[in-house]
């Protein structure tokens, strides 16, 4: 189920970043990421007349089950005796449509901070700005982010001349590109950037690709027509100056090749990183959140912490810990949203109120 | 009981015992084996369990599914020898498998 997306979302891995910002936002709760357990949170805070703005990175939803396991089987959510990770992704898109939740997606939360009112503002990288009452983080292992291939001193080259993303096309003209990789960015940035590179030459350790096959067809007529250097083999070392790399070496089954680069693009997939979160002065045990196990919120009164992100005595990183989490949360946020309003439990089965809501009465 | 070694690039050895039925990666973690990340516990999602097999042992241990090839190409430095050790299974018939850690995983 296509969520709705307040930006343009990149493709594998991640991101292309050709989003522009919302401006600002005011709402009850921010939802930061999009994971299972960010999806269940809108779900029980709609139940309580709650309307939230979810933020995730990823140009999808469904966080880790739709990014490392969309066609794995999970077996231990109760009630689904088995389930891939897509599955559940679209199960929870579908309970969660009644409650009309605002998707961006392809923004990572960069900033929060308090308000002199006690609201929060958050902003993303794109610059959506949001100001909310409520803040829940549901960041799982972080931001998904671009693999780093563990090359010795790859870290100078970063911005100027290695890139994981193409943000303007342009920026690549007239260069001696080099891609590695056989997914679909690998691909596509081989087929989109080929007219435009001084040179171009597509890397990958075998000589089989993962891709769409349309996209492997276009890539192999182009180094038919000598218009894409096809490589097989691994690069293994890069030389350049000042951030600028000028040649990389390639270990082919014939022996290693210096070949003249000076943009590298490397695509290895994503994986998690804590990211911003660090800098939002938030108290942190090994890169995860603390929060107490009554309301899930963390040392900071109006910010909680829900899924794999938070660490409490006896935490489980499972899913359905995550979702009991979302449901306490969401009493407590109840009473920052609408205060003196008495909360009164029900059950979706019996409540009237709670019928209407989701629409099914 | 399968007896498995594993050798780091530093040529250190560490031998453990590994039951049939399980992987070589859960032998490995049990035993606190260095240079085994195994991220995502065993499910062929990460790469981060990637090892070399020495070629002696390549006929015991088989070839990589193409799921585990496709994941592959997410480990760094592969090789003809490089399998994800999630993806091998222990049988009796691997007693005295070699196996040796990369310097890196990603
Ligand atoms: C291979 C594999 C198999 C698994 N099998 C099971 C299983 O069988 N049963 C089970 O219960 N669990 C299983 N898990 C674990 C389960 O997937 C996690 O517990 C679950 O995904 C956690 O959900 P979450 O919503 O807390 O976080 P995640 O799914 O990690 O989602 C967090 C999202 O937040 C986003 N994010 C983080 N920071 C920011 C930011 N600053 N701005 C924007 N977005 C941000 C991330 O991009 C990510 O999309 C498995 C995990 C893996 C990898
Ligand atoms: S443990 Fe993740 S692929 Fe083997």
């Amino acid at each position: 189920m296509a969520p709705e997306n307040g930006a343009t979302a990149g493709g594998d891995p991640g991101r292309d970043g050709q989003g522009f910002g919302t401006g600002e936002i005011t709402t009850d709760v921010v939802i930061i990421g999009a994971g299972p357990v960010g999806l269940f949170a809108v779900f029980e805070l709609g139940l309580l007349d709650i309307k939230c703005h979810v933020v995730d990175i990823l140009g999808k939803v469904g966080g880790q089950c739709a990014e490392l396991y969309p066609e794995k089987p999970i077996y231990d959510i109760p009630g689904l005796p088995v389930v891939t990770g897509q599955e559940l992704t679209d199960r929870l898109m579908e309970q969660i449509k009644p409650f009309g939740a605002t998707f961006h997606l392809g923004e990572r939360v960069d900033a929060l901070e308090r308000l002199p009112d006690g609201r929060f503002a958050l902003s993303t990288d794109i610059g959506s700005r949001f100001n909310t009452r409520v803040v829940v983080i549901a960041a799982g292992g972080g931001s998904f982010t671009p693999k780093r291939p563990p090359l010795d001193g790859i870290e100078a080259f970063e911005g100027q001349s290695v890139h994981y993303s193409v943000r303007r096309m342009e920026d690549l003209r007239g260069k001696d590109v080099l891609i590695v990789g056989g997914g679909d960015s690998a691909l596509d940035w081989t087929l989109n950037l080929a007219p435009l590179a001084n040179s171009l030459t597509l890397l990958h350790r075998r000589d089989e690709f993962r891709g769409a096959p349309h996209s492997v067809e276009r890539m192999r007529a182009l180094v038919g027509e000598g218009k894409v250097r096809l490589m097989i083999g691994q690069v293994t070392a890069l030389d350049g100056v000042g951030g600028q790399l000028s040649a990389v070496t390639i270990k082919t089954k014939d022996g290693d090749e210096h070949v003249p680069v000076t943009a590298l693009l490397p695509f290895f997939g994503l994986t998690m990183k804590l990211g911003p979160i660090a800098s939002w002065g938030l108290n942190l045990d090994e890169n995860l959140i603390p929060a107490d196990t009554a309301k899930f919120e963390t040392s900071e009164p109006g910010i909680f912490a829900i899924g794999d992100i938070n660490t409490y005595p006896g935490k489980l990183k499972l899913i359905l810990s995550g979702f009991h989490e979302a449901a306490l949360m969401a009493q407590q946020a109840h009473r920052y949203v609408h205060p003196g309003k008495k909360l009164l439990f029900q059950y979706t089965t019996s409540s009237s109120n709670l019928q209407k809501k989701l629409g099914v009465r | 009981m399968a007896k498995i070694t594993f050798v780091q690039p530093d040529g250190s050895q560490q031998t453990v015992e590994a039951k049939p039925g399980m992987t070589v990666m859960e032998a490995a973690k049990l035993n606190d084996v260095a240079g085994i990340e195994a991220e995502c516990g065993g499910a062929c999602a990460c790469a981060t369990c990637h090892i070399y097999v020495d070629a002696a042992w390549r006929d015991k241990t088989g070839k990589p599914a193409e799921m585990e090839e496709d994941m592959l190409d997410f480990a760094f430095d592969v090789r003809e020898e490089s399998r994800l050790c999630c993806q091998i299974k222990v049988t009796d018939a691997l007693e005295g498998l070699t196996i040796r850690v990369p310097a890196k995983q990603f």
